[in-house]
């Protein structure tokens, strides 16, 4: 489930902002307490602590006290408008800059696109 | 909390521990790493107060914690020799943590015992190694204590009862949170568990740190040794390895975003270190040698 590559935390938080993203939750939906998902994915609570207070900053979660975390009313609209900005950068150019090493040349890309369309 | 200060074990002429000052506050599941001979066990001991430091001294919430009884009942330390006589039976050792731990739980302990499939009756010289160190663990769990510390209490466990083992201290640790320090040099296979990591090494503090913030700590660049030499340059190598014109360096280093797109557009590619390699760098006689240069 996680890997070495970067802090658990910052996997977490990744984890669940594609789960928003994808509809798989809603807003206002509550999710897992850091207990439920340590013992779920088997790793130290305050870690799983710290994945759901960085949501909470980016105020992807919010918190009602007492009761849990809920996903924000505009938390999906928020990601998408975010992924959305980063998309021609980190999707789009590496694939350029790949297309250029290889000999594909950008007509034979969009001809490519056009057919998946 | 839990301090200690300028902390050192001597075994005659041999210094153990050198000069070791911690604050661990309580309330966290710590990981002990540390090569053989490191000093793993002398510095438990002495946390334990199960040995008096040569100088230094171990305070539990404030208090000196030396031949402290207060201190002593809440501190449950196994060891592998599980403090037992050969002759007693695993429900005698079972009886007898009853009678000293004020937070023992029986059913949990039985629980524990029927789940690594430990006869209550068979004596503690008849217990094969993993056997013992189940015991050691059904000991350290069910005596709940408030400081818990299990040095290498998985020795001889198979798979299966280390995935028993590791799953029973989670869920039981979230169920009681307190403190449990484990030494181990099982480091991927545990290492989740950890908020934090101590690393010792020949007896002197090498590193304590949130466990998280180890992982992508690391790097390994790779790429035409030219190229490698000018992104490196001032950087603190833990390693590197060159194949003809190829190199791999690792570093104590996390880049940012910046760093590995100018990285990759100058041909570079890069890995990450996980705990386990950044644990073998900084304890290798390679980096010491490193180091002393």
């Amino acid at each position: 489930m996680f890997d070495d590559r970067s802090p658990i935390y910052l996997q977490i938080a990744d984890g669940i902002k594609n789960d928003v993203l994808s509809g798989a939750l809603k807003e206002d939906e509550q999710v897992m307490s850091t207990n439920q998902y340590a013992a779920f994915y088997r790793i130290n609570p305050a870690t799983a602590a710290k994945g759901f207070a960085q949501l909470v900053e980016e105020g992807v979660l919010y918190k009602k006290r007492g009761i849990g975390m809920f996903v924000s009313p505009d938390a999906r609209e928020k990601l998408r408008r975010e992924r959305r900005e980063r998309f021609f950068t980190e999707v789009v150019d590496p694939m350029l800059a790949e297309a250029g090493r290889i000999g594909i040349d950008v007509g034979e890309i969009v001809r490519h696109l056009g057919g998946a369309r | 909390m839990i301090e200690l200060r300028g902390v050192t074990v001597r075994y005659g002429t041999t210094v153990a521990v050198d000069d070791i000052t911690l604050d661990l506050p309580t309330g966290k599941i710590y990981g002990l790493l540390g090569r053989n001979g490191s000093g793993k066990t002398s510095l438990l001991s002495a946390l334990a107060s199960y040995r008096r430091p040569a100088s230094g001294v171990v305070r539990v919430d404030g208090a000196d914690a030396f031949e402290n009884a207060a201190v002593m009942r809440n501190t449950c330390f196994i060891r592998d020799t599980l403090d037992a006589n050969d002759s007693d039976k695993v429900r005698q050792l079972m009886c007898f943590a009853g009678w000293m731990r004020p937070g023992w739980d029986a059913d949990y302990a039985a629980k524990l015992l029927d789940l690594f499939e430990i006869n209550p009756a068979k004596r503690a010289s008849a217990l094969s190694r993993g056997q013992k160190s189940a015991v050691g663990v059904v000991l350290g769990l069910a005596s709940r204590a408030p400081l818990t510390i299990l040095d290498e209490t998985y020795l001889g466990m198979d798979a299966v009862a280390r995935a028993a083992f590791y799953r029973e201290l989670l869920d039981d640790y979230l169920a009681h949170p307190r403190t449990i320090i484990l030494s181990t040099h099982l480091i991927e296979e545990v290492a989740d568990l950890f908020e934090r990591v101590i690393i010792i090494d020949r007896g002197r503090l090498l590193l304590h740190e949130e466990t998280d913030e180890l992982r992508g700590r690391g790097v390994t660049v790779t790429g035409a040794a030219a190229a490698v030499d000018t992104f490196v340059a001032g950087r603190t190598v833990l390693g590197e390895q060159s194949l003809g014109g190829v190199r791999a360096v690792t570093l104590d280093w996390r880049p940012s975003a910046e760093d590995v797109t100018r990285g990759e557009a100058a041909g570079l590619t890069f890995g990450p270190v996980g705990i386990q390699d950044l644990f073998i760098h900084l304890t290798s006689p390679a980096q010491r040698l490193e180091a002393t240069r």
